[in-house]
C-alpha cells in the first residue's frame, strides 16, 4: 500500500467519524430544524466519501453519483423547509 | 529538465494535501455541530465549514485526474454546493425564527427585537396547531 492511498483511507475513515458525530447530533436534535441542517451535513460528507472513492478506485464513472447527490440534498432541505413553514402558518 | 520529473507524484501530494485540508474543514464543522448550544450558532458552522471542506476535497480530486471532462463535472458540483448552500441556511433559519426556536441564553438580541415581534404577530395563530414542534 502506498502512501496515496494510505491517505485516502484515513481521509475516509475521519469523514466517516464525522458521519458518526452527525448521527448523534441527528438522534439528539432537540427539535427539528436541527435535524434538517444534519441532513444537510450528511449529504455533503457523503458527496466528499463518495469522491475519494472515485480517487481511490480510479473509476470515473462514479462522479456522477455525486453530481445527482448534491441536486437531491437541496431539494431534500428546501422541501422540509418549506412543509415546515407551511405547517406553521 | 522536465523529462526527469514525476508528475504523477506531484498530483499525488497536492491531492492528497488538498484531501487533507477538506477533510479536517469538515471533521471541524462536525464537531461545531455536535458541541455548540444553539440551532443557530450550529447552522453557522456547518454551512461554512462544510462548504469549504467539499470545495477542496472536490478540487484535490479534479486535480489528480487530470482530465478535462472530469474537471467540468468537479466544477459543476461545486458551483452548485456554493450557490445552493447559503440558499437553504437561509431557508431553515427564517422557518426556525418563525417557529420560535429559542436563542441561546447570552446572544444579544438589542437589534433583533423589531423582526422577531414583527415575525412572531404575523403568525400569532400558529402556536395551535403546532404544538408538536
Amino acid at each position: 500500500m502506498s502512501l496515496f492511498s494510505f491517505t485516502l483511507i484515513f481521509a475516509m475513515a475521519a469523514l466517516s467519524v464525522c458521519v458518526v458525530m452527525i448521527g448523534i447530533r441527528f438522534a439528539m436534535g432537540p427539535t427539528l430544524p436541527d435535524r434538517i441542517t444534519c441532513f444537510d451535513l450528511f449529504v455533503a460528507n457523503i458527496i466528499g466519501i463518495v469522491a475519494i472513492y472515485t480517487e481511490l478506485t480510479g473509476n470515473q464513472d462514479f462522479i456522477d453519483v455525486a453530481i445527482i447527490l448534491s441536486l437531491f440534498g437541496f431539494l431534500g432541505s428546501i422541501s422540509f423547509a418549506y412543509y415546515l413553514m407551511k405547517s406553521s402558518r | 529538465m522536465l523529462d526527469n520529473i514525476n508528475f504523477l507524484l506531484i498530483r499525488e501530494i497536492v491531492s492528497s494535501v488538498l484531501i487533507i485540508m477538506g477533510v479536517i474543514f469538515m471533521l471541524i464543522s462536525s464537531i461545531g455541530l455536535l458541541r455548540f448550544p444553539d440551532f443557530y450558532i450550529r447552522m453557522s458552522a456547518i454551512t461554512k465549514g462544510a462548504t469549504l471542506g467539499l470545495g477542496l476535497i472536490l478540487t484535490g480530486m479534479g486535480i489528480y485526474f487530470n482530465e478535462p471532462d472530469m474537471l467540468l463535472k468537479v466544477l459543476l458540483i461545486i458551483g452548485f454546493t456554493f450557490l445552493t448552500s447559503p440558499v437553504a441556511a437561509h431557508v431553515i433559519g427564517r422557518t426556525a425564527v418563525r417557529n420560535k426556536i429559542p436563542f441561546w441564553g447570552p446572544t444579544d438580541l438589542e437589534e433583533f427585537k423589531d423582526y422577531l415581534r414583527k415575525e412572531h404577530s404575523n403568525h400569532r395563530d400558529h402556536e395551535r396547531d403546532n404544538k408538536h414542534l
